[in-house]
């Protein structure tokens, strides 16, 4: 062993009250950072998940960005052409050749898309009217890039399939209408055309004015009834990997020219109020291990008072004072690791017992698990923030040990 | 014969609102294998002396020579390794560390000099201590020795590291007439037996009789530089 941290060990066990006292502030300390940072964490997850899975992660919308290239800018492509204030065609609502842009964005691979028609229609039921959105969808690809199949709760989006004048509908609206599966009620479209269609399924996603407008048809009755055959408005894309929406976005729109937002541009306030919060949150955890090196500090301190005499027969026998040094901070590295070592576990102990948590939020029927995140990021950040902060805390009892001149404390102890 | 530790011209001031001359304009030469003692009354700067040609204290001016080497161009760390390598100390006061074995304060040293393996620095101990006869208190603690046990424990330390220069302050201060006369008798022949420089500084008449050289200090000078024909 070295005899550096021999002497460190011989020290820290020398005053083991002490010593402990310092390394159960750094076990709870590293413990709570684990356990909240975890929980807080784990709720960014959970709140993101949500908000990514129950939204496309790109909407390509009929809104063309970029205008076409003007025939004169074609004709003198390297002439001095510039044509001011060209605007977008908007005319021929609806994503302009839409089965070749499926292809083009398939071809991107890592991701599924689904062509959707929204439109607006009212429904009519028992002499009550409400107005709605109406979206066209060919089930198949719809439930690739949706949660609406999981949030059923009866009948399903295949039914539309067997069932051409089949409607889905939020349980909202069933609510209001009264009315429950195999019911017929009357579409009429903004169009004016109208049809009787018979309620196939019902979702209940929980967010109530999408449970209370949002409808779901086929994808050739909505054309029809909108008036728009062979049309979509909307390419709906979930990726395997969520968080690349945002290039690959630029990527479909630059392809296309047709407006493309991603989650993120759609959710940009949301997340930085995420960022802040975690911002707030790791202060505050930190603020516990910051507290626990004052610990460390003291006890470190203590030591160098009272092994005064000693460091300065080291020294006068040869130890150079980054010796004397490298003891001290032994001495928190191994408080650090230890205490590390044992808040990892009480940590991870922590996490367990509140992952079995169940709480009801306020106006919810079913009861949720507090969401936890087991990432390894976390253990290696608490473990890390522990070491720094033990460092630190002994990085000035060291410095001042590494100062203590020999003949000073000799002359006096003679 | 060379001299192995040469002062030139050695001035330490303590400085404060009233400087205080510690040592003042001291110059000799020490040859290999002398055992000097440093004699004089109490104040008069002998362990100042001691400390400086120990590389333990910086003179306010003048020079060191240790082994050849002019030292006063040294940083902390380079008169340290010079310490670790070519001097060893023993005070007044045993100095031990309290809670490590007899055994492991010896071998410190060496293991902080790093030349030889944990088992050869432990054999190295081992047979330090046997030839100041206290092989037998190796395992024990520094506290559960007596007086002069601990300051012949304390020897072996000092020659761990096989100096050049073995520098004591006072050895026999705090030891018995008994104690202090196996002490006189292991730094003798160290010196005579052993070829080692032994530079010690003593209040001790009984002691400086045995040396072969005595330099008396007064108020930081040499008032007298006798040496054994």
């Amino acid at each position: 062993m070295r005899i550096q941290l021999q002497v460190a060990l011989t020290h820290l066990t020398g005053r083991r009250r002490q010593t402990l006292v310092s390394l159960t502030g750094v076990v709870l300390g590293v413990a709570f950072f684990l356990a909240v940072s975890s929980l807080m964490r784990g709720s960014e997850q959970d709140f993101i998940k949500r908000l990514v899975d129950n939204s496309p992660h790109i909407t390509i919308s009929d809104e063309v960005r970029r205008p076409r290239t003007q025939p004169a800018e074609r004709r003198w492509a390297s002439g001095a052409v510039k044509i001011r204030n060209v605007k977008p065609q908007t005319e021929t609502r609806g994503i302009r050749g839409y089965r070749e842009k499926l292809a083009l964005i398939e071809a991107i691979g890592g991701l599924r898309v689904a062509p959707v028609l929204v439109g607006s229609a009212v429904l009519t039921f028992a002499g009550r009217e409400e107005g709605v959105t109406l979206s066209g969808i060919v089930p198949k690809t719809m439930k690739t890039v949706s949660t609406i199949q999981d949030k059923m709760t009866e009948g399903s989006l295949d039914a539309l399939d067997v069932n051409p004048n089949g409607i889905v509908i939020g349980t909202g609206l069933a609510e209001k209408f009264n009315l429950g599966l195999g019911r017929n009620l009357t579409v009429v479209a903004a169009s004016g055309a109208s049809r009787a269609m018979k309620v196939v399924g019902l979702f209940r996603t929980g967010n109530a004015s999408f449970d209370e407008t949002q409808t779901f048809t086929l994808l050739k009755r909505a054309q029809v009834m909108l008036e728009r055959p062979n049309r979509v408005n909307r390419l709906l894309i979930q990726l395997d990997d969520a968080y690349a929406a945002r290039t690959v976005a630029q990527r479909i729109e630059d392809a296309t020219g047709d407006k493309s937002v991603s989650w993120v541009e759609a959710s940009e306030d949301i997340l930085s109020v995420l960022v802040v919060r975690n911002i707030i949150m790791y202060s505050v955890v930190s603020a516990i291990l910051i507290v626990a090196s004052f610990g460390i500090y003291n006890t470190l301190s203590t030591i160098v008072l009272e092994k005064t005499r000693d460091i300065a027969i080291l020294k006068s026998m040869g130890f150079h004072a980054r010796d004397i040094r490298l003891i001290f901070l032994f001495e928190g590295v191994i408080i650090g690791l230890i205490g590390s070592l044992f808040g990892l576990a009480l940590g991870a102990g922590l996490m367990h017992v509140l992952s079995l948590v169940q709480i009801k939020p306020p106006g919810v029927s079913d009861k949720v698990f507090l969401p936890i995140w087991w990432g390894a990021q976390q253990f290696v950040l608490a473990t890390a923030f522990a070491m720094a902060s033990c460092i630190l805390a002994a990085w000035l009892p060291a410095r001042r040990a590494g100062r203590v001149h020999p003949v000073e404390i000799l002359r006096g102890a003679a | 014969m060379s001299a192995v530790l040469r002062a030139e011209n050695l001035v330490r001031v303590l400085p404060g609102e009233v400087p205080v001359t510690l040592v003042n304009d001291v110059s000799f030469a020490i040859e290999r294998g002398e055992f000097i003692c440093i004699m004089g009354p109490s104040g008069s700067g002998k362990s100042s002396l001691l400390y400086l040609l120990g590389l333990l204290d910086v003179p306010t001016s003048g020079r060191v020579w240790l082994d050849g080497e002019e030292t006063s161009r040294y940083g902390e760390d380079d008169l340290a390794s010079r310490r670790l390598e070519k001097l060893g100390f023993v005070f007044q006061f045993h100095f031990l560390l309290a809670e490590f074995s007899v055994i492991d304060n010896v071998t410190l040293p060496i293991r902080r000099l790093g030349r030889l393996d944990e088992s050869a620095a432990r054999a190295r101990g081992l047979e330090l201590l046997d030839r100041l006869g206290v092989v037998d208190q190796g395992a024990k603690y520094p506290h559960q020795l007596s007086g002069g046990q601990r300051q012949r424990v304390a020897i072996a330390r000092a020659l761990a590291n096989d100096p050049l220069i073995l520098l004591a302050d006072e050895p026999t201060g705090n030891l018995d007439s008994a104690s202090g006369g196996t002490v006189r008798q292991i730094l003798h022949d160290l010196a005579h037996e052993m070829g080692k420089t032994v530079v010690a500084v003593t209040h001790d008449a009984a002691f400086a009789a045995a040396a072969d050289r005595r330099i008396g200090i007064v108020d930081g000078k040499i008032d007298v530089d006798w040496q054994a024909v």
